[in-house]
């Protein structure tokens, strides 16, 4: 619990993703609190498309571990411009670095969106209060 | 949580998964472990070298007396006569419509001392069924929460046990599905060479005051062979490759034994009357409408309990009743029922995974069988 990484270099969902800003796309992953719940990830659904519009809060995929299913949900508005084809045939990549592995990048539509989201020390309280 | 969490039980190990790191769930009205490191790692641990399960929250009944192998014998499927002393076998209680209201493991310690090993998730249903059962006929006692059980599982268990002494080394020669009497770390234990994996292995009966003790004994002796403690995750995945009915999942008061698979475990020509028995024949009869199939998933996607199962046309026509990644196989695996007709062994068809219709496979069962 105390050994989760979560940088400061980017913002946090309550749902778990990270959002960081790369130029003018945002990267979405998932964060070492939600992998660590998941455990074992074995299959990561993205249902969008590059070039579709996701709204803040709506799910754009799952991720599956052994056990369980998870939603996946936009940390902003806006456009997806990338998809991370590499977890198509290695999920297990977020297990090994889930602050690297990012599933989708979004070119944001409403900028106040990103700034609405948990800094490291908002998500880590969040985190921490979660797991009781 | 916090308001569920005060009726919860713990079993006498609950201290050792905590020490392990064990994550704690609620599960059928106890906290038990659902994984230590991870569910695959322990998994394959199971499955190359040896896991230990506390499964100490499952159901011990006790009937003893003259007639106890008589009152066992009408509330089971299969034929209760065809034990010898320190036999066990695989079995399932019906109701009087034939449907299942639990699958169980019966042990005939002697001819008037049986033992009955019921699900948690059943345990208050089947101490009752068993008790009124008994009424008059023999002596009942619930010994369940007097009693731990913990299953050693993998090709290594036996060597594991030979390294704990005492009683340990002769266990190796007890036969498939026999118990015996057996000192392991200085407390008396039952050792039954069964299990829920699909692995060699054995479930140690031990009473209460003697878990911990017997628990670190094995632990200890398992570290040269690598064993790892084994939480219930992986005992759900382990049985679904070996094939084993999960109680809630695969069968239920809604499933009869013949659709279910278990045909093998009814015995319609035994010639003691039992529970369900007049039910069971007229459903034979009559010819089951659906049955069970394992089945691969052929495209991406992982079919999940209650998941609704499709023809190639897209319609519903059966559910999916068990389903995950098979860490041993590296597919995703599951079980279902769907129209008789489409259980045949290569049969396409699909599963509904949230909205996706992701096709699937009728494959042979089980998916995984150990070298023998």
């Amino acid at each position: 619990m105390s050994n989760l990484e979560f940088p400061s270099d980017r913002r946090y969902t309550k749902d778990h993703e990270w959002a960081r800003k790369d130029g003018q796309e945002i990267l979405v992953g998932v964060s070492a609190f939600a992998v660590e719940q998941l455990g074992d990830i074995t299959l990561v659904n993205v249902d969008v498309k590059v070039g579709d519009s996701v709204e803040v809060g709506k799910s754009f995929g799952t991720i599956e571990s052994v056990k369980t299913l998870s939603d996946m949900f936009a940390p902003v508005s806006g456009k997806i411009t990338k998809i991370n084809e590499a977890l198509n045939d290695k999920p297990e990549l977020i297990n090994e670095d889930c602050n690297k592995t990012w599933m989708v990048a979004i070119a944001p539509s409403n900028p106040a969106e990103f700034e609405a989201l948990l800094d490291q020390a908002a998500y880590a309280a969040h985190v921490k209060a979660s797991a009781h | 949580m916090n308001d569920t969490n005060e009726t919860l039980r713990r079993t006498p190990l609950f201290d050792e998964h905590v020490k392990l790191g064990g994550r704690i769930v609620p599960f059928a009205g106890f906290e038990m472990p659902v994984q230590y490191k991870g569910i695959t790692e322990e998994h394959l641990a199971v499955r190359t070298r040896a896991g230990m399960f506390d499964v100490s929250h499952m159901g011990e009944l006790l009937l003893t007396g003259e007639h106890a192998g008589a009152v066992v014998d009408y509330l089971i499927t299969s034929d209760a006569s065809k034990l010898g002393d320190g036999q066990a076998m695989y079995t399932c209680g019906c109701n009087e419509q034939g449907t299942i209201l639990d699958d169980l493991l019966v042990y005939r310690h002697t001819a008037d001392k049986w033992m009955v090993v019921c699900n948690a998730s059943n345990h208050a249903k089947m101490s009752e069924h068993f008790r009124k059962a008994a009424l008059n006929h023999c002596e009942f006692r619930d010994e369940t929460f007097d009693t731990a059980l913990v299953a050693l599982q993998g090709p290594k268990a036996y060597d594991i046990l030979a390294k704990v002494g005492g009683d340990g080394p002769e266990l190796a020669k007890l036969p498939s599905f026999n118990l015996r009497p057996a000192v392991l770390a200085g407390a008396k234990t039952t050792v039954a060479r069964t299990g829920y994996t699909g692995e060699d292995g054995c479930e140690i009966f031990i009473e209460n005051k003697d878990a911990v003790k017997v628990w670190s004994a094995i632990m200890e002796a398992g570290q040269a062979f690598g064993i790892s403690p084994a939480g219930l995750g992986c005992r759900d995945t382990l049985r679904l490759e070996a094939r084993l009915s999960l109680y809630g999942n695969d069968i239920d008061e809604t499933t009869n034994p013949l659709e279910a698979g278990l045909a093998w475990i009814v015995k319609l020509d035994k010639a003691s009357d039992f529970l369900g028995k007049a039910a069971l024949i007229k459903i034979k009869e009559q010819g089951l409408k659906r049955k069970i199939a394992g089945f691969e998933m052929v495209g991406r996607g992982i079919a999940r309990h209650g998941y609704p199962l499709l023809d190639m046309q897209g319609k519903p026509v059966g559910v999916c009743t068990s389903g995950s990644p098979s860490p041993t196989l590296n597919k995703n695996i599951g079980l279902g029922y769907l129209p008789t007709e489409m259980t045949k062994i290569g049969t396409q068809f699909k599963v509904d995974c949230r909205g996706k219709a992701v096709d699937a496979v009728v494959v042979k069962v089980p998916f995984y069988k150990r070298a023998s």
